[in-house]
C-alpha cells in the first residue's frame, strides 16, 4: 500500500506537472468555493430558525465552525506536507507546507475571534481561558512559530528539515484541541457535531455543509496559489543566477 | 441582549479576512508568475 502512494506522490514532484494540474484547477476551486459560501451565508442569516436557547447568535456557527476546520486540518496538511518532505524528499513537500502557514494561521485567528464574537451575547464574557480556547490560541502562536522558523531558515539557505520537523512536532496540539471538551470541565460546550451524528437540529444544521465546503474549496485554491507564487519565484531565483554566472 | 451587531460584526470579519487573503494571494501570484 505504502509503495504504491510513494510513486503516486511522486508523480508530483516534477514542479511543471504540477503546475500543469494547479493552473486549471485553481480558478475551479475559487469560483466552487465562492458559490458555495455564499449560498451558505445566505441561508444561514436567512432560511434557519434561532435556536431555542441561543437564538440568532447560532448563525455564528456557520462561519466559526469551518475557521476552526481549517485552522486545524490546516496544520495536519503542514504535518503531512512535511513528513512527505522529510521521509520521500519530496520537493513539494516544503513549498506545500509553507504555503498553508499563513492561511492556516489566519484561519485560526478567524476561529477565535468569531468564537469570542459569539461568547459576548451567549455567555457573557469575550474570553475565557479554558481549555478549548487556550489550546486553539496556542494553534495560532504555533503557526506564527513557524512561518518565523521557516522563513528564518530560508534566509541562512538552510534545508527546511527544522521547519519540517517543528509542522511534525507542533500536531501534538491537534488531539489536545479536540478532547479539551472532554478532558477539562470547560465553559466551550462539548462536541455536537461528529461524522455520523449531531446533537444539532437538521433544520439549524444545513447550511453548515455549503460553509464548510466553500471555505474549505477556498482554502484549496489560496494553498494552490501561494504554491504557484513559490514556484515562480524559485524559477525566476534561478534564471538570474544563470544569468549572473554568464 | 440582540444577538444581530455580533453576527453581522463575526461575518464582516470573517468575508474581510478572506477576501483580504485571497486578494493578496491573487496579486501575488499575478506578479510572480509575469
Amino acid at each position: 500500500m505504502a509503495d504504491a502512494a510513494v510513486p503516486t506522490l511522486h508523480a508530483f514532484a516534477n514542479p511543471a506537472r504540477f503546475l500543469k494540474i494547479a493552473r486549471p484547477l485553481t480558478p475551479l476551486l475559487l469560483w466552487g468555493g465562492v458559490l458555495l459560501l455564499a449560498v451558505g451565508c445566505w441561508a444561514g442569516l436567512t432560511q434557519t430558525p434561532p435556536d431555542y436557547l441561543q437564538g440568532d447568535s447560532v448563525r455564528i456557527l456557520y462561519i466559526h465552525v469551518p475557521a476552526a476546520w481549517l485552522g486545524m486540518g490546516g496544520w495536519s496538511g503542514i504535518a503531512i506536507s512535511s513528513i512527505a518532505f522529510l521521509v520521500w524528499r519530496h520537493p513539494l513537500g516544503h513549498v506545500a507546507a509553507r504555503a498553508i502557514a499563513l492561511p492556516g494561521a489566519v484561519f485560526a485567528a478567524v476561529c477565535l475571534a468569531t468564537g469570542s464574537i459569539w461568547g459576548r451575547p451567549t455567555w457573557g464574557t469575550w474570553w475565557q481561558w479554558d481549555g478549548r480556547l487556550t489550546s486553539m490560541l496556542l494553534l495560532f502562536f504555533v503557526y506564527c512559530g513557524y512561518m518565523a522558523l521557516a522563513r528564518a531558515d530560508a534566509d541562512r539557505g538552510g534545508d527546511g528539515r527544522i521547519p519540517a520537523l517543528y509542522g511534525i512536532a507542533g500536531t501534538v496540539l491537534l488531539p489536545i484541541i479536540r478532547y479539551s471538551v472532554i478532558w477539562w470541565n470547560t465553559l466551550h460546550q462539548g462536541p455536537s457535531i461528529g461524522l455520523t451524528k449531531s446533537t444539532i437540529a437538521g433544520s439549524i444544521l444545513w447550511p453548515l455543509g455549503f460553509t464548510m465546503a466553500g471555505f474549505t474549496l477556498l482554502f484549496a485554491a489560496i494553498v494552490l496559489m501561494r504554491m504557484r507564487t513559490a514556484l515562480a519565484r524559485t524559477k525566476a531565483e534561478a534564471r538570474l543566477r544563470r544569468m549572473a554566472r554568464a | 441582549m440582540n444577538a444581530w451587531p455580533f453576527i453581522v460584526a463575526a461575518y464582516a470579519l470573517t468575508l474581510a479576512a478572506t477576501g483580504a487573503l485571497m486578494l493578496f494571494t491573487y496579486l501575488a501570484m499575478k506578479r510572480a508568475e509575469k
